[in-house]
């Protein structure tokens, strides 16, 4: 079996000396099982969301003509030197997977999600993946589907909103009883 | 000298098992961090619920376990964690990427060089950067004493959780003696912040290979005194052998990974079957033990530090050689110039000023890096939009791992046990809630 031929393979990818093959995130937990059963990666090392809202918003450094002329302030030496490759999708999920044999090998299960769209758990295949997909869900919000206990685990139960979201105010949290309240 | 890789063992096979809940498993179900009250003793009066932790001296920082005991049995437990929460990686995306270089080694306060190392493996592989032998012989020597003085760390704590105070005074002493290499060598005794993106912040100071060197000397002995203090101590091995046994299976699994994975019977470590820096040149052993229990973590750890000690060797005797050579790449786009240069040089002035107020661009990408760490695989991952602050930092913390295991390792133990059990697992909270 190949990464090809995967359910739900949607592409893949080498980069860095690493490969990244992208899933349909219904058939995640298909994919997975297919991971560790006939290509042998028997453990989960990691799952990380990242969170792609404003990714190349910066836009370019450097003098780029408007319309109205040359703007002194936008762009300026902090932006970019070239555009980064287009996202799909707000939210990607990444799957860190390890096959323990000589040599070790790495594969990369990636999954795309907008905001609010529910993503198949994979506790039923790693059980590992309990926490991690906790942690995502709490700093990320991202929501896994059919998790056994979709709990927050860093924040406080009660916190509001997921902290790493680019979205999420930094120095902004509410401070509780001060005078005005 | 005979390469690591050559020498592993003719016929290793490592566990699948094409099930997450198999015959003979002893992870909880459904929920696999969390043991659950039996249903018959649901409605007993019998059963007490116990906050353990978050400030209780035994739990290694703020880890907080609700246990349910009936009598001194452990019949329930699930852990809380996220108390020592600082969003470091929430931090680091507000941060040039040369000042990031601050915070990993802050996330796991113990084993802090191998942090600091893969944050900037990590950083190197992005931007394709070449770093001198000399740096990349110093990184490895400096993370092995920082495994060495994590493994220390976690013996005085663990013996003294068990009574054997006289542990704690001996691993600190020679803690003690690491901590003074790393000040005399990085001007910090921890959180040293000496490995930069490119290679080492300074040169070594001549005094440190001497100093060095008598250390190497003396560890074989100091690891002797502790095998003599403990290792026929027969409290410690009634409290040790065959409590909180984790299968191979489990292990796997769990995502356990490190000493941990090792004392359950799976012969994995990254230096040799993923070599990073020089490990493919240097001769070490790795030790694997078959029972999983307290005891074999303890025996990995011990037989660890031996190793770590001769590979300090081996690193030194060639550092000795590499006496006068470059300590860091000479890239300029992403390398601060020499300071002497600043007063001569415009060019290098600028160099300076870009690099140290704007920071430097890395390419665009996402790569995910791992290392050994005393706690086991600390992974990075990073992701830069191509601008000079990283877009997404992410650890893959060991600690965490370990923790999702205490459910199962507790499994038909007593209270006293849970002690020497989250002592065995040697999670650090700075790691495991980032």
């Amino acid at each position: 079996m190949t990464y090809r031929d995967m359910p739900g393979f949607v592409e893949e990818k080498e980069a860095f000396g690493e490969t990244t093959v992208t899933i349909e995130p219904a058939r995640i937990r298909d994919a997975s099982e297919a991971a560790r059963d006939a290509l042998g990666f028997q453990m989960l090392v990691d799952i990380v969301a990242t969170d792609y809202l404003g990714w190349g918003s910066q836009g370019v450094s450097g003098y780029i003509a408007t319309e109205t002329g040359r703007d002194i302030n936008f762009p300026s030496t902090q932006g970019l030197q070239t555009l980064p490759s287009l996202k799909p999708k707000r939210f990607s999920i990444a799957y860190h997977l390890l096959a323990m044999r000589q040599p070790a090998e790495r594969v990369r299960l990636k999954c795309w999600v907008d905001d609010g769209e529910p993503v198949p758990s994979v506790v039923s295949v790693w059980p590992t993946a309990d926490w991690h997909e906790r942690e995502q869900f709490d700093l990320m919000g991202i929501r896994f589907e059919g998790h056994p206990n979709l709990a927050r685990l860093i924040m406080d139960d009660d916190w509001e909103g997921h902290p790493l979201r680019k979205d999420y105010p930094i120095g902004g949290e509410p401070v509780r009883f001060s005078e005005a309240q | 000298m005979s390469v690591a890789g050559e020498r592993t063992r003719a016929a290793r096979v490592w566990p699948v098992v094409h099930d997450a809940q198999y015959e003979g498993s002893r992870i909880p179900s459904p929920i696999p961090t969390a043991l659950q009250l039996p249903e018959e003793l649901l409605e007993s009066d019998d059963v007490l619920r116990v906050n353990f932790g978050p400030n209780h001296p035994s739990t290694h920082g703020v880890l907080r376990l609700i246990v349910d005991l009936d009598g001194e049995s452990v019949v329930g437990l699930s852990a809380v964690i996220g108390y020592l929460h600082t969003g470091f990686e929430k931090s680091m995306e507000q941060k040039t990427w040369w000042k990031c270089v601050t915070y990993p080694e802050r996330i796991d306060y113990v084993g802090f060089q191998n942090n600091e190392l893969t944050f900037v493996l990590a950083v190197e592989k992005l931007l394709a950067l070449e770093v001198p032998e000399k740096a990349t012989w110093m990184r490895a020597l400096l993370s092995e004493l920082s495994r060495l003085h994590s493994h220390l760390v976690y013996l005085g704590t663990s013996a003294l959780e068990l009574g054997a105070i006289s542990m704690f005074w001996y691993c600190f002493r020679e803690r003690e003696t690491i901590l003074d290499l790393f000040e005399m060598v990085t001007g910090q005794r921890m959180h040293t912040r000496y490995f930069q993106i490119g290679g080492l912040a300074e040169d070594i100071p001549e005094g440190f290979y001497p100093e060095c060197r008598k250390f190497v000397e003396w560890m074989p002995h100091a690891l002797d005194d502790y095998l003599a203090l403990l290792d026929r101590n027969a409290i410690w091995l009634e409290r040790t052998k065959g409590v909180g046994v984790l299968s191979a299976n489990d292990a796997i699994a769990l995502g356990q990974t490190g000493p941990n994975l090792r004392a359950s019977g799976v012969d994995w470590d990254l230096r040799r079957d993923q070599p990073y820096l020089t490990y493919d040149q240097i001769d070490f052993q790795v030790p694997v033990y078959a029972n999983g229990d307290v005891y074999d973590r303890y025996r990995v750890r011990m037989d660890e530090m031996r190793e770590s000690t001769r590979i300090v060797d081996q690193c030194l005797r060639r550092l000795e050689r590499l006496q006068g050579r470059p300590w860091i790449a000479d890239d300029r786009k992403v390398v601060l110039p020499p300071r002497e240069e600043l007063h001569t040089s415009m060019e290098s002035l600028i160099h300076h000023f870009k690099i140290v107020t704007e920071g430097f661009r890395v390419p665009e990408g996402e790569v995910y890096v791992a290392t050994e760490s005393p706690r086991g695989e600390q992974g990075c991952y990073l992701v830069s939009e191509g601008g000079p602050k990283p877009w997404r930092v992410h650890f893959r913390a060991p600690s965490f791992a370990a923790l999702e295991a205490t459910a199962t390792c507790v499994h038909e133990t007593l209270v006293a046990d849970l002690i020497a059990i989250v002592g065995s697992l040697d999670a650090v909270m700075g790691d495991t809630d980032r």
